[in-house]
């Protein structure tokens, strides 16, 4: 291999590479499927852009990504409110960690039907669930940040003085933001995964709610074409989670990156 | 590094008070279950008080249906598991020992592990209805990419220097597999397989949940829309004590596999103290 740094053309050329032949083969080998579940890709891609480029987008992905959204941000913002005073107490952290560990593995699904006999099937529904479910990642991870905080540190803010909003936004917040990280990445595929399950369990619209309508009706292209969108949901979440990280915690991979090279 | 006794002693009276601290964190989280419902907080309907719902996991458990429920779950799980684990190590030793090959796959892997494996759904109850093979689809797809993402991070750790020396020492690539890129790789493994261990679980009652396969997310989708609540709180609290076991198993079982690691080592020593 060439030890110098591979050109531009190059790079591109090897990333894409793999994925073409992949997606080439299944053009070509599903061609012309007679497999009533195998579809000709052709065929899925034709009903997708008619699908999913009209009404069923703001009908079914709209509803589906509002909801995500306001679960996912209210599970963040309150795993890391309640997780920065239990992580900064050691005797609170001793008595709720059991119980905080039990609600964590708790396997999340199970949460949709506990949550049905309380709001009913709506949207309140849904978006507890995530929250629920996306709550104790961020939580613990959050808690296990703030008790790893640098003691040094705390000591010359204690000894400062320095007063508890400056405290949390310049010392607490910046310390374990790494770790809280950690804990938001685990949480979004949580949270996809219950946005998914709770509109197949009970839904009016939504993009699970539409997967499930089209495989009941053996509607196979259409259902292709909805795991497609998932898909596409799956890798654009996780994008412009890595970007936020990149943009927040900038300083920390710096940071990480010097200390290795030195 | 010999500890004086007294501070043995302090040590373990320390950890008593942790034990007693968390102990009385699990009752005050019981009774808090209690109490709710009696005061008429939350109605009774949604949700019995704690002593209700212990009296209806009794029922169940003496059930045969309970403990169907629960070996169902406990067996997509560990079928999923095995398989995910051996296709992980296997494949992500493979990519892992070369550079091109890493390259390659690089964009792919990326690509295909943020697809949550719910998208399958549909899918896998055409191919299989409810039967296991559904679950075991969702299960593999969750957690194969938690094990080939940390063997990929292990292979790749391993020390240049202990590589080339093996190489020229004449290692085939079984020795140097077995000897050079295996120990390096371990604790990524075993984080891998803790990690993918959880998802696991996810995804199995998941499956249950949602596309009615047997097993205890089954029964609280049962017993919910049949009315019997306590039951279903019953079971919602033997899923979690499931998760308990699960991630407690999995780190003793890191700790045990590693304990010739230096980090295992350090940590059994107490010198993080």
């Amino acid at each position: 291999m060439n030890a110098a740094v591979p050109s531009l053309f190059r790079r591109i050329a090897v990333m894409l590479a793999l994925p073409v032949a992949l997606i080439a083969t299944w053009w070509f080998a599903s061609a012309d499927s007679q497999n009533f579940y195998f579809p000709p890709l052709r065929t899925i891609l034709q009903t997708f852009s008619k699908l999913w480029f009209s009404s069923q987008a703001t009908q079914n992905v709209v509803p589906s990504l509002v909801r995500f959204s306001i679960g996912y941000l209210a599970a963040g913002l309150l795993g890391i409110a309640i997780g920065i005073p239990v992580g900064a107490s050691r005797n609170l952290r001793n008595v709720l960690e059991p119980v905080l560990e039990f609600l964590r593995a708790v396997p999340p699904p199970v949460l949709v039907p506990v949550l049905i006999l309380f709001t009913g099937l709506g949207n309140e529904m849904k978006a507890l669930v995530i929250v629920f479910g996306c709550i104790w990642p961020v939580l613990l991870n959050t808690v296990a940040g703030v008790r790893a905080l640098d003691e040094v540190l705390a000591e010359v803010v204690r000894s400062y003085r320095i007063r508890p909003f400056a405290r949390f936004w310049h010392f607490i917040l910046p310390g374990a933001s790494p770790q809280i990280f950690t804990g938001l990445r685990q949480s979004l595929s949580i949270g996809l995964i219950l946005m998914v399950v709770s509109e197949m369990y009970a839904a009016k619209d939504g993009i699970g709610f539409a997967l499930v309508q089209y495989q009941r009706t053996f509607a196979i292209p259409e259902m292709w074409s909805g795991i497609i969108v998932l898909g596409i949901i799956g890798i654009g979440l996780s994008l412009i989670f890595r970007a936020f990280e990149a943009w927040i915690l900038g300083w920390y991979h710096g940071l990480r990156q010097s200390q290795r090279a030195s | 590094m010999s500890a004086p006794t007294t501070d043995v002693r302090a040590r373990i009276s320390a950890r008593t008070i942790v034990w007693l601290q968390g102990l009385a964190g699990l009752a005050g989280f019981a009774a808090l279950l209690e109490i709710v419902p009696r005061s008429g907080l939350v109605s009774p309907l949604y949700l019995p008080p704690f002593s209700t719902i212990v009296v209806a996991l009794y029922k169940e458990m003496m059930s045969a249906e309970f403990w169907t429920a629960l070996s169902d779950t406990l067996e997509a799980w560990a079928i999923g598991l095995v398989i995910s684990v051996v296709a992980g190590v296997v494949v992500g030793i493979a990519i892992g020992s070369s550079q091109a090959l890493r390259a390659l796959t690089h964009s792919t892997i990326e690509f295909l592990r943020p697809i949550p494996s719910v998208a399958l759904i549909p899918l896998a109850v055409l191919l299989f209805g409810s039967q296991i093979q559904s679950t075991l689809i969702l299960v593999v797809y969750a957690s194969f990419w938690q094990v080939l993402i940390q063997v990929l991070y292990g292979v790749q750790d391993v020390d240049p220097v202990a590589r080339e020396t093996a190489r020229s020492y004449g290692l085939g690539t079984w020795a140097q597999i077995r000897y050079v890129i295996w120990p390096t790789a371990l604790p990524y493994l075993m984080t891998g397989i803790r990690l993918a261990a959880a998802v696991a679980l996810i995804l199995a009652i998941t499956s249950e949940v949602a596309i009615d396969t047997q097993g205890l997310g089954k029964e609280i989708a049962d017993t919910e829309s049949g009315g019997a609540v306590a039951a279903m709180y019953a079971y919602v609290i033997v899923a979690g004590i499931i998760g308990v076991i699960v991630n407690l198993g999995a780190r003793a079982l890191e700790r045990r596999v590693l304990s010739w690691h230096p980090s295992m080592r350090l940590d059994s020593a107490g010198a993080r103290a």
